[in-house]
């Protein structure tokens, strides 16, 4: 088959000597490739840039706990916009309909076994479960403790929720063997992420994670730079689509 | 019922470093070679593409171009008393996976080991005594540095590394690391460009005494054109490189130093998303007829080969060794068996992070192996007599992984959220540097690695089980090498300094490093040994197993330049030795 002429990238660049046996159509076939490098041009697979628009994971209950909480994690101020109008929601709604949320790249056969700390993760729920279960959990933790959804207390109240979750502190008695605590690390993880990813992503609105810091993004070259010392970097960031 | 195939003369598992040198010499030879790849075909230009390669989220922290653990996970525990379970995560570390394998995504620090690291058991002993080393179980790897020095010469040439020569043929040469073997030639590429804080570094370290260089990059500081006539560009600083594959063909890959020529050659083939369930042995045992793979549509394959090179990463070298019945287990309780012996990893954990206020470090200007180091506490370079431990670290500054994901120092007592953490998070980006050491792992009986009881891949065969803690010796030349960084980094002028080494319990949670060696190691004599000096099975003579496996012990170093010495060491014996012999090269 002559270089550029496949219907996709997935098609065999085989040489007379590859094996016919290989050689049929497939998303997941495996290849055979000799004689040539197997380069055609348009081959890439760019990122898809999240649409803003609606969710894909959270109800409209979920959206506005988290919404309450990115905003505690990482608050509006004079520095920045805060985690809500960042985007870290939308952002974290996308990764949990995602591959990330039903973790489909992981090791996830049983048994699963109560691991020690340094075993890492051991329990059978995903991402997208851990969400719904917690969040569920806080809510009916802040209206047991505080007749409130934790999205209607005051920004003191809500601090001393995710406080006490992070010290561990306080058990939101979640089901399947989920732990308070490590709930808390996965929310605080993923909008730390939201905040500070490429804008494609649903996050890092305006940049304004990387404008905090100071973190130029995708420029890719900084030979001009290299050897000045101790100076500022004169140019603000850009996303790999080119703005925010 | 697996199919059987035309025989070839050679059968590779696994196209990364290992196997794509490996081919290249065999084709050279005249010889017919297939690469059995588990993972993808992977280019530069399609899947390194520039305009969506700065994607920190994407390759750093949702692991792209890595194994996925669905596909094939290993199980840890820190000793025998507690039940291993699967890392379902990679974590501590990460493999790689496709074509290029850990090639990929590796930094580019191209080291060789000093001389005496080779022959470690016997030089401490004749320096120190039996007693010193007695509760370690090192072994001499039954090769000399001198034998290996052409060989890291090829791969460093074929690497294009940037450095600066410390011993030329026994000549100390300003500027360069004294403590080094001697070299037959200067580097390709004169050093990187150094940045802020390695400059920082050197200079305090110099007027301490000590004696910084410029470490061994293989991330092309000049547009360079390899020993194989294949061209590379000029690193341009990015940032994007480690966990990354690099766009501007600057860092030394199979993809931007061997496939390209090896790719147009008829006489290879590789077949990608095959993975190599198994390598069956003739009913002796002392020779294997084939390998059986089965591909991405689930159909079994039995490919016979004359010769066959297990070039998969080092853990998964030993595991096909284990599920194909390749050498004898090893048996901590009695210390017997070889394969899965002397699993090290590498120490990490000595670290003095420096705050400062009103500096621009511009963490994000930056390159894999970008860094300058010293090697005054390293290997055996410092006397041991008076101290409790053997072995050392590299200890460096850098700058290599700035984006703001990974990347977002805090001074010790900041809160992990809210206001007053985005205010410190915002003044410290640019306000912050270390100083690290990368510390020997040496060996002991109780660290090894089998096959799991319990769990299972997505083929049912049993999964690697790492049993690992670091060793006691280690983990006091860690808390040593901490006193060394804290006067490094006092001389560095911070306003404040957080010092800290390894301890005890190895967590697979946190990223450490993906420097994991040993279960297949080398040496002369085949009781303490799996594979011969020429990386031969002791016993099944057409099987080679290459990779970071042979290693009896991991120093403070990377070992990929050490990897890929080996691996044309190995391909030269073969194209020397066994083809004029087939059988053992060296007697058992």
């Amino acid at each position: 088959m002559p270089r550029g002429s496949g219907p996709s990238r997935r098609y065999f660049l085989a040489s007379a000597s590859a094996l016919p046996i290989l050689a049929y159509a497939g998303e997941t076939a495996a290849r055979a490739i000799s004689g040539a490098l197997p380069w055609h041009p348009f081959a890439g697979e760019p990122p898809k840039p999240v649409n803003p628009a609606g969710w894909y994971f959270f109800t409209p209950e979920e959206v506005v706990t988290v919404e309450a909480i990115v905003d505690r994690l990482i608050p509006p101020d004079q520095l920045s916009v805060g985690g809500k109008e960042a985007g870290c929601v939308v952002f974290i709604d996308r990764q949990l309909a995602g591959s990330f949320g039903k973790s489909s790249r992981l090791y996830m056969k049983p048994p699963f076994a109560k691991g020690l700390p340094t075993q890492g993760y051991q329990g059978e729920s995903t991402p997208a479960g851990r969400y719904r279960d917690g969040l569920r959990a806080l809510n009916d933790y802040a209206r047991s403790n505080q007749g409130k959804n934790f999205a209607q207390l005051k920004g003191a109240e809500q601090d001393a929720i995710l406080t006490g979750l992070e010290k561990g502190q306080i058990d939101l008695k979640l089901p399947h063997g989920l732990n308070s605590q490590a709930f808390f690390e996965l929310v605080l993880q993923n909008t730390m992420e939201g905040f500070f990813a490429d804008p494609l992503y649903g996050g890092n609105k305006g940049m304004a994670g990387w404008k905090l810091v100071g973190f130029p993004g995708a420029r890719y070259d900084y030979r001009d730079h290299i050897e000045k010392h101790n100076v500022p970097y004169p140019h603000g960031p850009v996303s790999i689509y080119g703005g925010a | 019922m697996a199919q059987l195939l035309p025989h070839k003369d050679v059968v590779i598992m696994g196209l990364g470093w290992t196997g794509a040198i490996l081919a290249q010499e065999l084709t050279d030879a005249g010889l017919n070679v297939v690469a059995i790849e588990r993972g993808p075909w992977r280019d530069t230009a399609s899947d390194f593409n520039i305009g969506y390669m700065p994607d920190e989220l994407r390759f750093a922290v949702r692991k792209d171009l890595f194994l996925q653990p669905a596909l094939e996970a290993m199980t840890m525990r820190n000793d025998v008393s507690q039940t291993a379970l699967p890392m379902r995560d990679y974590s501590s570390f990460l493999p790689g996976s496709g074509v290029g394998g850990a090639g990929v995504h590796w930094n580019g620090f191209n080291w060789r080991f000093f001389p005496n690291e080779f022959e470690t058991k016997t030089h401490l002993t004749k320096r120190y005594g039996a007693k010193k080393i007695a509760e370690l179980q090192l072994e001499d790897w039954g090769i000399t540095y001198d034998e290996l020095e052409q060989s890291y010469d090829r791969f460093e040439y074929v690497c294009g590394t940037s450095g600066k020569a410390g011993n030329l043929k026994g000549q100390i040469v300003e500027g360069g690391n004294p403590f080094e073997g001697p070299r037959s030639r200067e580097y390709p590429l004169p050093p990187l460009k150094m940045p802020y804080a390695s400059t920082m570094f050197a200079q305090a370290a110099k007027e301490l005494g000590f004696h910084p260089f410029p470490l061994p990059a293989s991330n092309m500081s000049k547009p360079y054109v390899n020993s194989l006539g294949v061209a590379m560009g000029e690193c341009t600083y990015c940032g994007y490189c480690e966990r990354f594959g690099c766009a501007n063909y600057s860092k030394a890959a199979p993809q931007t130093t061997i496939l390209p020529v090896l790719m147009k050659k008829s006489n290879f083939e590789v077949r990608t998303e095959c993975e190599v369930l198994k390598v069956n042995l003739r009913p002796d045992g002392k020779t294997a007829k084939s390998v059986t793979y089965i591909d991405a549509a689930g159909r079994e394959f039995e490919q016979p080969g004359d010769i066959i090179l297990l070039c998969g990463y080092g853990l998964m070298n030993v595991r096909m060794m284990l599920l194909s019945g390749i050498g004898h287990p090893y048996d901590p309780s009695t210390g017997k068996g070889q394969v899965g012996r002397n699993y090290c990893y590498q120490t990490q954990g000595s670290a003095a992070r420096l705050f400062y206020e009103g500096k621009h470090f511009n963490p994000f200007v930056a390159s894999g192996a970008l860094s300058s180091g010293l090697d005054d506490f390293n290997s055996d370079v410092f006397d041991h007599g008076p101290l409790d431990f053997v072995g050392g670290a590299n200890v460096s500054c850098g700058t290599s992984n700035g984006r703001p994901i990974g990347n977002r120092p805090t001074p010790p007592g900041t809160p992990r959220w809210g206001g007053a953490w985005k205010k410190a998070t915002a003044e410290t980006y640019q306000n912050a540097t270390a100083v690290g050491a990368q510390g020997s792992s040496y060996p002991v009986r109780g660290n090894y690695l089998d096959l799991d009881p319990t769990y299972k891949d997505r083929h049912g065969r049993p999964l690697l089980r790492i049993t690992f803690d670091f060793p006691d010796n280690d983990l006091r030349m860690s808390q040593y090498l901490s006193t060394q960084l804290a006067k490094i980094g006092k001389a560095m002028n911070p306003k404040q300094m957080v010092v800290s080494h390894a301890a005890k319990g190895w967590n697979s949670v946190p990223y450490q490093t993906t420097h994991n060696t040993g279960g297949a190691t080398m040496g002369a004599k085949p009781d303490t040994s799996a594979v011969n000096k020429f990386l031969q099975s002791w016993d099944v003579s057409n099987v080679f197993v290459l990779g970071a496996s042979a290693f009896q012990q991991n120093e403070g170093r990377n070992p990929t330049g050490t990897v890929g010495a080996l691996a044309y060491w190995a391909a030269q014996a073969i194209r020397e030795r066994y083809l004029k012999r087939p059988g053992a090269l060296v007697p058992a």
